[in-house]
């Protein structure tokens, strides 16, 4: 089998704020096409990390290399290429509060393509269109409910059909069938369009559906990486209580 | 065995050969729009009435790819040649079906446009130090202030007259109360010690010059930096706690250029004419206290008015406003982008930009009327 380049390299990663070390030796890879999750209880610094990977924030100890990017020591222009080749889902939508949803999906299409405004016209809809979204282009995301706004902020991320994709806790805040709806839908992407993605989450129904790959922080370091089924026979007490209490038992799951 | 860099791309190309259009490469997003604008050239010369496209070389296609062959079969079915597809190799034909046959539905417009500000949680770090943030500040708006008049991409079209609207526009009916008033205002307390001394023509010196020296830029600054000082502070503020310029950022758009310089254009517009809206109204009351205090009919005062004023003082008085347009954008902009915490620290960080803009135009303006003396 060809060996394959990594999508995303993370090697070492430490970061510090003020007295507080955030991240400590983390270290793990991404491949094509995969969903890679990283998970782990609030605090252990999922999104700090995810940050990290799109450029957010200065890597300050470590190697970062994203779509063979450095991200660790990239020139703007570096960093501007790989912009138009990822795609955020940020926790809450982050989309433009002032602008119609058409408007905000089609931003990325706008700044980084020549392409004329027929074009970007019928290129948005059809987002919308695969997020299951239709006929709210000329909705501002004000009048949107929250599962809404995050689905269209995934056709917004996903307008330049990015190989790769970032989503920050995309289940925060909707009910189990929106939640599902929303796991389906980037099944899909991964599936029909063949993306890598990566996501920070700590919804264990969410992980079940769609992990190939799980990356378990804990404390700012990585205490497990491998697939998911290699995690639920882990030893490791951290997270079989998690996956335990994501459950919903009481009970251990294996009896040592 | 060579490892094929899986990040390459492969150039997008088109040949037309007779009534065959071959396909090439990889018809991508990054790709596309530049081989759209050829092949509509190509194609309105294209003498025949059928064209078989040929997609057996294409190795790669998009979704972007999809809509522009869709276009480019709707163009030519427009100009009444019948096209069809050709030797479609099977990854293709699964993005053809992903996106292509759907029934793509109008939507209802229904516009609303509604301001409501959303706060959320944040995390925003503050980088770099104070100053090296506050001198950067100043020398990117006026670095880009410059630059971004003839680069129109960095920011949203429709932006500058939107701004100019809020900024000026809307200001309008305030600040020529409030210049109306300060007129009468001056007047007033200055008619006493002219009668006394049977000099109730210079009324007319001393409304006219001080409104067009002093008061008119100054008391519309404040009056802009308490409007719009304001909003341009919480707007951002509100924006970073949201998120929102974090997504410009993963989206390469540079926030500076696409929210502050659109109303740094706009303010630089717009302040100038309304200091003189200003000047006006506040002279039109010195006007008015004159000939209902003093006796001077309107006529005279006119006329002194216009004696006694020069060119030099009223573009004193415009590059005065220039200089505190800058310095209210300056103030909104490096609050805005420091806000920390959620709803609380989007006020905090109002309340001082709104403070330090008045502080410093009003430093601004001694500087500049010592320098003008």
């Amino acid at each position: 089998m060809l060996q394959e380049n990594p999508v995303i390299s993370v090697q070492n990663l430490s970061a510090t704020f003020g007295d507080r070390q955030v991240l400590q030796n983390v270290s793990f890879t991404v491949r094509q096409n995969e969903i890679a999750v990283i998970l782990g209880s609030s605090g252990c610094g999922k999104t700090t990390t995810l940050k990290h990977l799109i450029g957010l924030y200065p890597v300050q100890q470590g190697n970062v290399e994203v779509l063979g990017i450095p991200v660790h020591s990239a020139s703007e222009r570096e960093l501007q290429r790989l912009y138009q080749k990822i795609g955020v889902l940020f926790q809450n939508g982050a989309l433009l509060n002032s602008i119609t949803v058409a408007e905000n999906v089609a931003i990325p299409l706008e700044q980084h393509t020549q392409l004329p405004q027929k074009i970007i016209t019928q290129l948005v809809r059809l987002k919308l269109q695969l997020v299951e979204l239709p006929g709210v282009e000329m909705m501002v995301p004000s009048q949107l409910s929250g599962g809404m706004k995050k689905r269209a902020a995934l056709a917004r991320a996903i307008a330049l059909d990015p190989p790769l994709l970032f989503c920050d806790e995309p289940s925060a805040g909707l009910d189990p069938i929106t939640m599902s709806a929303l796991d389906e839908l980037i099944l899909k992407l991964k599936r029909v369009l063949g993306m890598t993605i990566v996501l920070v989450t700590h919804e264990v129904p969410s992980i079940f559906r769609l992990a190939d790959r799980i990356i378990f922080l804990d404390a700012g370091r990585v205490i497990f990486e491998g697939p998911l089924t290699e995690a639920l026979q882990s030893p490791n007490p951290i997270i079989q209580e998690f996956f335990k209490k994501g459950r919903g038992e009481n009970r251990p799951a294996n009896p040592r | 065995m060579r490892i094929t860099n899986p990040h390459e791309q492969a150039v997008a190309a088109f040949r037309l050969e007779g009534d065959q259009l071959w396909l090439e490469g990889n018809w991508t997003v990054q790709q596309v729009d530049r081989l759209y604008q050829e092949l509509i050239r190509t194609l309105r010369r294209y003498p025949r009435k059928f064209l078989a496209i040929n997609f057996s070389h294409l190795q790669q296609m998009d979704s972007a790819g999809v809509i522009v062959v869709e276009a480019l079969e709707a163009f030519c079915q427009q100009r009444g040649i019948r096209v069809s597809r050709e030797a479609i190799p099977e990854n293709i034909q699964h993005v053809f079906e992903n996106f292509s046959a759907r029934q793509i539905t109008t939507s209802v417009a229904s516009v609303q446009e509604n301001w409501l500000e959303r706060l959320g949680t944040v995390i925003y770090q503050v980088l770099y130090h104070d100053v090296v943030q506050f001198f950067t500040l100043v020398v990117d708006l006026i670095y880009f202030g410059v630059i971004d008049i003839f680069h129109r991409r960095a920011h949203r079209a429709g932006e500058f007259v939107r701004q100019a609207l809020y900024i000026g526009v809307n200001a309008v009916p305030i600040i020529g109360t409030v210049a109306f008033l300060i007129g009468v205002v001056l007047a007033l307390q200055s008619s006493e010690q002219l009668r006394q001394f049977g000099a109730n023509l210079y009324i007319a010196d001393l409304t006219a010059i001080a409104m067009v020296q002093e008061m008119g830029p100054l008391i519309t600054a404040i009056m802009v930096a308490g409007r719009s000082g304001s909003a341009i502070a919480s707007e951002i503020a509100t924006m970073i706690v949201s998120e929102e310029v974090d997504a410009l950022k993963t989206m390469g758009i540079q926030p500076l250029r696409y929210i502050v310089i659109p109303k740094l254009h706009a303010a630089l517009f717009v302040l100038p004419f309304l200091t003189i809206l200003a000047d006006f109204f506040g002279i039109l009351g010195g006007l008015m206290i004159g000939y209902l205090d003093l006796e001077l009919s309107p006529y005279v005062f006119f006329n002194r008015m216009i004696q006694v004023l020069y060119i030099r003082d009223l573009a004193t008085g415009y590059i005065k406003s220039l200089v505190f347009a800058y310095i209210i954008v300056l103030a909104g902009a490096f609050y805005g982008f420091r806000v920390k915490g959620g709803a609380e620290g989007v006020g905090r960080v109002t309340t001082m930009a709104v403070v330090a803009a008045i502080f410093f135009v009003i430093i601004a303006d001694s500087i500049l009327g010592l320098l003008f003396y």
